[in-house]
């Protein structure tokens, strides 16, 4: 039996997790929620070792500590634009850690009841999907692999196929208390995390990120039944559950239902390159440019992935504070989804000190995009595709976008005429009214810097 | 073993309610946040190793302990790097014009 002060440290700490959700949910107490979550997983973690560490304490602290030599580091070091591969990272291994401690216990209990069987084959299964699915989010953001969706022949008889045969395993193991049997269902599981998220394509993958963390949250909610411990029943769940809510919140955020997200890819197979036909670009120089928002009275500046790269905020502020001493109003529309996380333009911009009330959302600017003089898109793509208006045809129809086809004239700012993350051609690059200033963000910015001070 | 199916059904609420009114500013911080909490494996890791008597059982909830610390530890550090970036940036309203 664990003893009264053990269960009071883990309901502590369960404690501490609830409210650090709570703070991380708003905008003032979200750090202090994070660092509260932290002591409550170190009051955790302590307890547990002082408690059950009875056998092989050095080498758990040995383990404990390569573990810490790797995190840090790794964590530190990211590149703000590398986060959400790394958060997909963290999460894989957490699934992984679930699967490994319910097989260990499976082995280590040869006779268990038929519940204890039921939830080791669930944390077996749902932590390998997480782990595996997690590594193919993670190439995908990292570009090791190709960010677009993709489709397996047949893939879908396949992954029918893979997810029937996890069930019979799980059964099985169930019914037989196999320990191989348990491995191969483990590795059923990982192959079954790579066919889920396969389909999934460039900007939607944060949404399977977050889909695969409540995930990880449920195989430690089972892993808790396994070990009969409350804490991570209580961890587990709060995250399984607050992961599902938040999933469904981004994937409202996009526009578009889950389930189109999960498996749109199977549905809409064409029609990512379908326009063959030759239509003109035109491509501006520097000065055009800086003279067509040196005389204008309002500009929009739409920034994406391409500023996050370029590391061209500080300069996109700098030109915006030049306009405006000119009396040119100057905003930023930022998407819901621009860059590869949510929020990820408002993180860039406050770090470049550009003011709270400047940034803009869809509903404050598109009912006035007609007067816009000027719309700057720096490194965005998707977010302001006409397509995702206008055709249905198109993988990202129904996602919301900023109307910068309505405006007077859009300078688009791009590395190359490459389409953006999701792989879907623009029409509005070849939009008469758009001008294209092709180059590195952050250089074009500073030229265009430049280049406004002589007009 | 219904107290447990109790704690779960509970938890499952809690966990709807505390972020239902997240703004979109948050969601990548609150996830990672999350992220981090189910690193909370790292105790059933640490309790298996402690009982664990033979090799292959050893390795194994090592190799846990060690992945699960990463979760943990990576976990809360990335998400406390997403934050500081808001720092001092919130709505500070009447030093707005501080900049001039």
């Amino acid at each position: 039996m664990t003893p009264t002060w053990v269960q009071l440290a883990y309901l502590v700490a369960a404690l501490c997790f609830v409210l650090a959700l709570k703070g991380l949910s708003t905008p003032r107490y979200a750090r202090a929620g994070n660092l509260l979550g932290a002591a409550g997983m170190a009051l955790a973690v302590i307890t547990a070792f002082v408690h059950g560490a009875v056998n092989n304490g050095l080498l758990i602290l040995l383990a404990v500590a390569a573990g810490v030599v790797v995190a840090i580091p790794a964590a530190r070091s990211v590149k703000m634009t590398a986060i959400p591969q790394m958060v997909a990272l963290f999460n894989g291994v957490g699934g992984a850690a679930a699967a490994l401690v319910a097989l260990t216990e499976f082995l280590a209990v040869p006779d268990g009841s038929v519940l204890f069987e039921v939830f080791t084959v669930l944390t077996v299964l749902i932590g390998s999907v997480s782990f595996s699915g997690s590594v193919v989010t993670f190439l995908k953001l990292q570009e090791i692999m190709t960010p677009r969706p993709v489709l397996l022949p047949a893939g879908q008889v396949v992954g029918i196929g893979v997810a029937a045969a996890s069930a019979l395993l799980a059964l099985s193991v169930v019914l037989t208390g196999s320990g191989p049997l348990l491995v191969l269902l483990a590795v059923a599981g990982l192959a079954l995390g790579v066919l889920f998220v396969l389909p999934v394509g460039g900007a939607d993958v944060p949404i399977a990120i977050s889909l695969l963390n409540a995930f990880t949250g449920l195989a430690v909610a089972a892993s808790g039944y396994v070990l009969a411990n409350t804490l991570l029943i209580v961890a587990g769940t709060l995250v399984g559950a607050s992961g599902t809510i938040l999933t469904r919140l981004m994937a409202a955020a996009m526009g578009r239902p889950l389930t189109n997200i999960l498996f749109g890819a199977f549905q809409t197979t064409t029609a990512i390159a379908h326009s063959d036909e030759q239509r003109t670009v035109r491509s501006g120089t520097v000065e055009d440019v800086a003279i067509l928002l040196g005389y204008a009275h309002s500009v929009l500046v739409v920034p994406g992935y391409g500023l996050a790269v370029a590391q061209g905020q500080h300069a996109a502020r700098e030109l915006a504070q030049l306009l405006e001493q000119r009396g040119i109003t100057v905003d930023y529309g930022i998407h819901p989804v621009a860059g590869r996380m949510p929020g990820h333009m408002n993180v860039l911009l406050a770090e470049a000190d550009v003011p709270y009330e400047n940034l803009k959302e869809l509903d404050d600017v598109n009912p006035g995009m007609g007067s816009v003089d000027v719309v700057l898109v720096v490194g965005a793509n998707d977010v302001v595709n006409p397509g995702a208006r206008d055709e249905p045809s198109s993988p990202i129809y129904g996602m919301p976008i900023f109307d910068v086809d309505k405006a007077k004239a859009v300078v688009f700012m791009k590395r190359s005429m490459r389409p953006g993350f999701a792989g879907v051609d623009n029409s509005l690059l070849y939009n008469p009214k758009t001008t294209m200033l092709f180059g590195d963000a952050k250089e074009s910015l500073t030229k265009l810097l430049a280049a406004v001070k002589q007009v | 073993m219904i107290d447990l199916v109790t704690i779960f059904v509970l938890a499952v609420f809690v966990g709807f309610e505390v972020v239902s009114k997240v703004s979109t500013i948050l969601h990548t911080p609150l996830m990672s946040g999350a992220n981090a909490i189910h690193g909370v494996i790292l105790v059933g890791a640490i309790l298996i190793t402690g009982r664990a008597e033979h090799g292959l059982e050893i390795a194994l909830s090592l190799a846990a302990v060690f992945l699960a610390t990463v979760n943990v530890v990576g976990g809360f550090v990335v998400t406390d790097r997403m934050l500081e970036m808001f720092k001092g940036h919130k709505p500070t309203k009447g030093h707005g014009e501080q900049a001039k």
